[in-house]
């Protein structure tokens, strides 16, 4: 294997394994925040309980995506340096300003979260929960804006041998952040929902000690969860879309869509040849799939083989298909994920709502183990985003060959590659041992919080 | 005073920041399993700095980004020359960063012993190698007239940056060893500041080395001129006043010191670098400067604005949470595991 496919190699799986971590951190910062609020605000010692149980679950997931965080950082540097000259004018701003205006809260304030619970009122102990959760999503929002241009680039001029920054607020304004963003957003409200909801279903099945803690999280993650997968669903939709108009070829492969139709067919099940480039077995329904793009049942819909002659007129000879199986089929899984997704939230509202979550234990145990779902979809997500997009790492601008690191040699990225690896694999073996470890026991028996020692 | 110049002081500001910070948090993880007797006691030590180690990161971290920002040239070289080396500073970090979540999660001592070696392995290797990292860049590496480092892992391991990362974790060591004995009571403090003492020594006569190593080996005193000015001069004369502080148990004056003599020393290796980045050791003419490495002006600006905006901010929380936690820990303290 040369350098370049085991820096790509590096890439995904540290990326994937990052976002690992992420989104239950986004998303569970809000919900933890929202629950402290309500204890403040009513007393309610279950809010505290709820508090408390999930936070601790919250800071061993925190750690290992703060930790991976620092390899995505470096490794733009180490392995694509010549990404970093052609683009760092543009792409070092955000990630910056991701470390001046996020990280810094973030990490400052859920340190005194973690620590302060006796040196705080309550009150301001809440407004602390509240900071962690602005910090990290306006992560999410930086890092976004980074990856938005590498989708869409805009407001750049190129100069000197590289793209150059012309208008800040246009990299802002990317209309991809304003899809990208909520996406990712929405993803993790719904990521951290299942994963309160999963656990407590475990514990309503086991009637483990302080049942309303788990009834009441059960109910709370119902709800954020619809909130979450109904708009995820929708942004979803909205994204895909806007990506039909901006990376046409992207969308392509991801209904293996081989030649322009119109009206197109939307792919149910196929089974392509990827070298010839047409189907081998395939289920369609008629027009669906200009439906989907142009909420109307007829318009065309751009088809891989044209639009690889209108690149090659654009950009020059080369090969600009990604890799079309890979592209097809997670974008399936992750789409069929969020809808069993809503199926199983669905489900759960008539069992909440007919107050019978208790007596339904098929339910409970299926919500258990949808806890993988929402990881499912959101590995799958990533993995097409960034691999649909190939032989681009920013589009129409650079390609991905051009964008490693020149003098890192293959043996150099296969020694980091196997180190990261090994270390991440033992890491994340550690994570689950503890997160089921602590998922499990329950709501530890505790002494009453103590009275603030002394306002800070 | 041009935007470039500008940058390169706000970067020597966050290696300040980061240096001085995270240096007291990996000299305290350095001293975890010596000066810690007890599982109560090795998580006194740990809650000194459980609050704080990880905002303290962020200036690190903020340092990597803001040179991506503002010299991406910079980055590029030193990201994919120095590889391996930041392979080893990653693998520590991250296994750094889960041992203090994890550590007391269980009831293990053997659990936690690891962890605590983990904790102890994960703070020198970064002092070493950043310490290896910028004596580098001071020296010279191997830099091609096309930007690219044509150096290898080995030959970042010269006698002078060897000596660069063992004072820079002696450094660090005894900034941790003060910050300890000024955050916590009774008999730990009593512990701490005895090894201050006792590492003062060393600590200052490796300082003591590097700045005359930096005299013969760098084009520094050239540079700077043979009365090299109040900078360096203050980076070593704080240090041999901590040793009088140390004595008269005065630890809050000790930590200021230390503290000074680590700024003023991360300060005299910028000016030394000043204007270049890099130093080349084939062709000076093929070193990365402030201009060759740099962002366009339109870049630099925008960034300028946003970090006077927020900067001021990022000083005044973190500033808060070191307030919050200003009480000295003892065993008896309530300590959040």
């Amino acid at each position: 294997m040369n350098a370049l496919l085991l820096a790509r190699w590096q890439f995904a799986i540290t990326t994937v394994y990052h976002f690992f971590f992420v989104p239950l951190t986004l998303g569970l910062s809000v919900l933890i925040a929202i629950m402290e609020t309500k204890y403040v605000r009513s007393g309610d010692e279950t809010y505290r309980k709820m508090t408390r149980f999930w936070g601790k679950l919250f800071l061993i997931n925190f750690a290992l995506g703060v930790v991976t965080g620092i390899v995505q950082e470096f490794q733009f540097g180490m392995n694509w340096s010549e990404y970093s000259r052609f683009m760092g004018d543009i792409f070092g701003a955000p990630l910056a300003i991701e470390a001046l205006l996020a990280f810094y809260i973030e990490s400052t304030f859920l340190g005194v979260w973690i620590f302060g619970w006796d040196r705080l009122s309550p009150r301001l102990h809440a407004a602390v929960a509240w900071m962690v959760a602005i910090g990290a999503n306006l992560s999410a929002l930086w890092i976004l804006v980074a990856n938005s241009f590498m989708q869409k680039p805009t407001g750049y001029v190129l100069r000197n041998g590289r793209a150059e920054m012309a208008d800040f607020w246009a990299l802002l304004g990317n209309g991809h952040v304003w899809v990208q963003w909520p996406h990712v957003f929405t993803a993790s409200l719904a990521t951290a929902a299942f994963f309160v909801a999963g656990i407590s279903a475990y514990h309503l099945l086991k009637r483990s000690r302080d049942l309303e803690v788990f009834r009441r999280s059960f109910r709370w993650a119902v709800a954020y969860g619809l909130i979450g997968t109904v708009l995820v669903i929708l942004v979803g939709h909205t994204q895909a879309q806007y990506m039909t108009r901006i990376q046409p070829m992207k969308m392509a492969a991801a209904e293996a869509l081989w030649n322009t139709e119109n009206p197109a067919a939307m792919s149910i099940f196929t089974i392509g040849n990827e070298r010839e480039r047409k189907d081998v077995f395939a289920i369609r329904i008629p027009g669906l799939l200009s439906f989907l793009a142009h909420n109307r049942f007829s318009g065309a819909v751009e088809g891989i083989n044209n639009l690889q002659d209108e690149y090659v007129q654009r950009y020059g000879p080369g090969d600009y298909v990604p890799p079309v199986a890979i592209s097809y089929w997670t974008f399936r899984i992750m789409v069929g994920a969020g809808f069993a997704m809503l199926l199983l939230l669905l489900w759960s509202l008539r069992a909440v709502i007919k107050e019978r979550t208790l007596d339904s234990p098929r339910l409970l145990k299926y919500m258990l183990w949808a806890i993988a779902l929402p990881y499912i979809a959101n590995s799958t997500g990533w993995i097409f985003t960034e691999v649909a997009r190939q032989p681009w790492i920013v589009f129409g601008l650079l390609r991905t060959k051009d964008a490693v690191s020149p003098i890192v040699s293959a043996p150099e990225v296969a020694f980091s590659l196997v180190a990261f690896t090994v270390v991440y694999g033992i890491l994340m073996a550690v994570d689950i041992y503890l997160l089921k470890r602590f998922a499990t026991a329950g709501v530890p028996e505790e002494s009453p919080t103590k009275a603030p020692a002394e306002a800070g | 005073m041009d935007l470039n110049t500008l940058w390169f002081i706000l970067i020597t500001v966050l290696f300040v920041g980061f240096f001085f910070l995270e240096g007291f948090d990996y000299g305290v993880g350095i001293l975890l399993p010596f000066l810690g007797r007890n599982d109560r006691e090795r998580r006194v030590i740990i809650n000194t700095i459980g609050p704080v180690w990880d905002g303290n990161e962020v200036w690190m971290i903020t340092a990597g980004g803001a040179s991506f920002a503002a010299f991406p040239s910079f980055y590029a070289t030193l990201f994919s020359g120095f590889y391996l080396a930041l392979v080893l500073l990653l693998l520590a970090l991250i296994v750094r960063g889960v041992a203090f979540e994890f550590r007391s999660k269980l009831d293990s001592p053997r659990w936690r012993g690891r962890w605590d070696w983990i904790i102890f392995a994960g703070s020198l290797v970064p002092a070493l190698l950043w310490g290896v990292a910028i004596c580098n860049l001071l020296h010279g590496v191997p830099v091609d007239a096309k930007m690219t480092y044509v150096g290898g892992f080995f030959t970042l391991l010269n006698p002078y940056a060897l000596v660069g990362g063992v004072a820079t974790v002696a450094l660090f060591a005894l900034h941790g060893a003060v910050f300890l004995a000024l955050k916590t009571d009774g008999d730990i403090r009593r512990r701490a500041r005895a090894f201050a003492s006792k590492l003062w020594f060393p600590a200052t006569g490796l300082v003591f080395l590097l700045a005359l190593l930096t005299a013969l080996m760098t084009d520094v005193l050239p540079r700077l001129g043979y009365d090299p000015g109040v900078v360096p001069a203050t980076a070593v004369v704080s240090l041999l006043l901590v040793r009088y502080f140390i004595g008269k148990e005065r630890e809050g004056w000790a930590f200021i010191l230390t503290g000074i003599s680590v700024a003023f020393n991360v300060i005299t290796v910028f000016m030394g670098l000043y204007p270049r980045l890099i130093v080349s050791s084939l062709d000076p003419a093929w070193s990365l400067t402030i201009y060759n490495a740099s962002s366009s002006p339109y870049t630099l600006k925008v960034m300028t604005i946003v970090a006077l905006t927020l900067v001021p901010f990022v000083l005044v929380y973190q500033a808060w949470s070191y307030w919050v936690f200003r009480k000295r820990l003892t065993v008896e303290s309530y300590l959040e595991y």
